[in-house]
């Protein structure tokens, strides 16, 4: 049997506001655990909001920053220009959002932290709708996905448009490192976490985290769930370092991707054909995956380094 | 000290970098740019060891400015009009978590129509996110306000933010000789900052959060507390400013000329200069009339206003801003601290200036005379309604 290598260490407590069989909260656990006590988060408007627990109360060992919904890369820019003045040089700097703070209202606020090269780690944590408000859809909604503004009903059949591809718009920016992690895959995540901590620069984690009240299952189906995106193909697990793809969790046999669908209620109301749909999109999308992998070896464009680092200047 | 001929928007850039700036955040937007193109040069340069963040909004700037104040660093940014009223949400922010940023604001109109002019209704429109703002009248005033600025919001009985107003071109891109004083100086004023309820790496604290109503009260009234004792600080960080530099400003109501005064006006910024000399010229005249300068809007110094009004029969409030279905909002804040006093002087709002209209010497006298010989209206704009002239455009 191979030996466990997710460090022992908790930085999150028990006693946190999650929902059982939350996605999220195992995301917030296993990224500490590749970060360790060195690290300040700040967190968006999201369920972590709520799942930290409320004043005076805080489910996280680490420095924790809460700041408006669509500024989370600027935040996060804010703490590592100050870390440099003040002279905090081995700290790792976190955002951590939702989809909807990050994909939509968050977008411009990412590019700005991405383009201007800040030395941070931006995690967002897809659980595919507006959870914290009542599951509304988000740009990262998946196609045909039940929600509360999309609903199963007249001319209504779910979500109408495919989930926009964030992983495309940070690899765009180029940056340090890019990554797909998922916590029915804890060793893989955590490895992810620690190479990205190690490394300079922007660097970007697409957690996978379903959501059991959001997406309609029973909440012990979270890691199973978790397991049949990646083996389905709808979520793959993949790094990009310097521009070139590494597919982490290789196979030659995709599994149906109606196996995925039908776990869920939210895509209950979905037909043979349209699970048909569902699969030919996700089909493209491995495909597409794989030939990035194989055709990513010219490494991008070299990038302008960090903001110079000048020593802090305090009155005597 | 070095006398250099410099805009008010050099003014705030030689005062953030007297202060030590460590962190500095900013967007560019017409007329805010020259500032911290400044700024740029001197951290460029080597002569203010500065992070610069350029970003991709003001929002994200004021938002770095938040997060860097919340580690414990000196933050400073600035700008104007639009991109004030995009940095709202996090004016809250900036108060809530009190951090005790200073911000350069010129002060000009808000579309639409698109105008570039000075126009205080950029300002005005914040003065409920608790932010201390001042309104200077030279470029002098604004380098002094800056460096006072930081030494008052980092008092720890007050930890808020702190605006610090110029009017638009009349200051920003004007020169003058501004008195820059030497940075041994400037250190004895103005300690490094001591960070208060910040993020301290490797312990497990929450800054910001969520609560219900059974604290969020105390938190509002936390930064309440904060607002009340500016008023105080102040007259500590001007007394202990004149005796370093030689300069006081006149507090947070500047008067001149009220002894004996009948009549008297009460402007904000660069008009002041322009009421002053009118004033000389009536008072020549034997005309009793006064001009009191507000340089604080929050807190508003009641007690100020309320000796003011012990004396006098009447008060021109003019505003460079307009709230529309009211009294100008200066106007409604002297109504407001002189209701119930021994006293209460008739109280005229004028809206003038509006959108850089130049408020002219002529301009200021047909008010003083309004007030002296008229009976004025209750509000009025004063290049638009008739008793106050002939209607520029009808």
């Amino acid at each position: 049997m191979a030996k466990l290598t997710i460090p022992r260490e908790e930085l999150m407590h028990s006693g946190h506001a999650a929902c059982p069989g939350c996605a999220p909260a195992l995301a917030m656990r296993l990224l500490l655990k590749g970060l360790g006590p060195k690290t300040i988060v700040s967190i968006p408007a999201c369920c972590w909001t709520v799942i930290a627990t409320p004043y005076p109360t805080t489910a996280l060992g680490v420095p924790t920053l809460d700041n408006p919904i669509e500024a989370t890369g600027a935040s996060i820019s804010g703490l590592r220009a100050a870390a440099d003045a003040l002279g905090y040089h081995d700290l790792n700097i976190v955002g951590f959002a939702g989809d909807g703070g990050t994909a939509d209202i968050g977008l411009q606020a990412l590019s700005g932290m991405l383009e201007r090269r800040t030395n941070a780690i931006y995690v967002m944590y897809d659980n595919e709708a507006y959870m914290n408000t009542g599951v509304q859809r988000s740009g990262s909604s998946p196609l045909g996905a039940w929600t509360t503004t999309t609903p199963v009903s007249g001319e209504s059949h779910g979500k109408a448009e495919a989930k926009k591809d964030v992983m495309g718009i940070v690899l765009a920016h180029r940056p340090a490192y890019a990554a797909t992690v998922n916590p029915s895959f804890p060793e893989d995540f955590v490895r992810k976490v620690e190479k990205a901590r190690d490394m300079k620069g922007p660097r970007f984690l697409h957690v996978f985290a379903p959501c059991p009240p959001g997406w309609k299952y029973s909440s012990e189906q979270t890691i199973a769930i978790g397991r049949l995106a990646t083996d389905t193909g709808v979520f793959p697990l993949y790094e990009v370092v310097d521009g070139k793809c590494r597919i982490t969790r290789p196979t030659n046999q995709l599994k149906p991707v109606g196996e995925y669908l039908k776990t869920q209620g939210r895509f209950a109301h979905l037909t043979a054909a349209d699970i048909a749909a569902v699969e030919v999109q996700v089909r493209l999308g491995w495909e597409r995956l794989l030939a990035f992998e194989r055709e990513s070896t010219v490494p991008v464009a070299p990038t302008a380094p960090a903001v110079r680092v000048r020593p802090p200047a305090v009155p005597a | 000290m070095t006398r250099l001929v410099i805009s008010g928007n050099y003014a705030q850039s030689y005062a953030a970098r007297l202060a030590r700036v460590q962190v500095i955040s900013a967007y560019p937007i017409t007329p805010q740019t020259s500032i911290v193109e400044k700024l740029a040069d001197f951290v460029a340069n080597g002569d203010l060891p500065a992070q610069f963040v350029k970003v991709e909004s003001e929002h994200s700037a004021l938002q770095v400015c938040v997060s860097a104040a919340a580690l414990g660093a000196r933050t400073y940014t600035a700008t104007s009009s639009q991109g004030l009223l995009l940095m709202h949400e996090l004016l809250h922010w900036a108060s809530g978590l009190r951090a005790p940023i200073v911000m350069g604001v010129v002060n000009r109109a808000v579309a639409v129509p698109w105008n570039i002019g000075a126009d205080h209704t950029d300002t005005i429109a914040q003065r409920d996110t608790g932010w201390v703002q001042f309104y200077c009248e030279s470029n002098q005033e604004v380098l002094d306000t800056v460096l006072m600025a930081y030494r008052l919001g980092e008092d720890l009985a007050v930890r808020l933010p702190v605006m610090v107003m110029e009017d638009a071109f009349y200051l920003s891109h004007t020169v003058e000789p501004v008195d820059v004083p030497d940075q041994a100086t400037v250190d004895g004023f103005l300690p490094a900052r001591v960070p208060r309820d910040v993020l301290q790496p490797g312990v497990g604290t929450r800054v910001g959060s969520f609560t219900g109503p059974d604290h969020y009260v105390e938190f509002r009234r936390q930064v309440a507390h904060g607002m009340e004792a500016v008023l105080p600080a102040l007259e500590v960080v001007e007394q202990d400013f004149f005796r370093r530099f030689g300069r006081y400003h006149g507090g947070p109501v500047a008067t001149y000329r009220t002894e004996g005064a009948d009549v008297v006006l009460l402007t904000m910024g660069t008009m002041s200069t322009t009421a002053r000399k009118v004033v000389d010229e009536l008072r020549a005249a034997g005309r009793k009339v006064g001009l009191a300068k507000l340089r604080l809007f929050r807190p508003f110094p009641v007690d100020e206003l309320r000796a003011l009004g012990r004396t006098v029969g009447r008060i021109g409030v003019v505003d460079r801003s307009y709230t529309f279905g009211g009294l100008g909002a200066t106007a409604t804040e002297v109504r407001s601290a002189l209701y119930g006093a021994a006293n209460v002087p008739q109280i005229t709002s004028f809206l003038a200036g509006v959108g850089g209209r130049d408020v002219t010497p002529s301009m200021v006298r047909r008010m003083y005379d309004v007030l002296l010989d008229g009976e004025p209206a209750e509000v009025s704009w004063v290049d638009l309604d008739a008793q106050l002239g002939v209607p520029v455009h009808g």
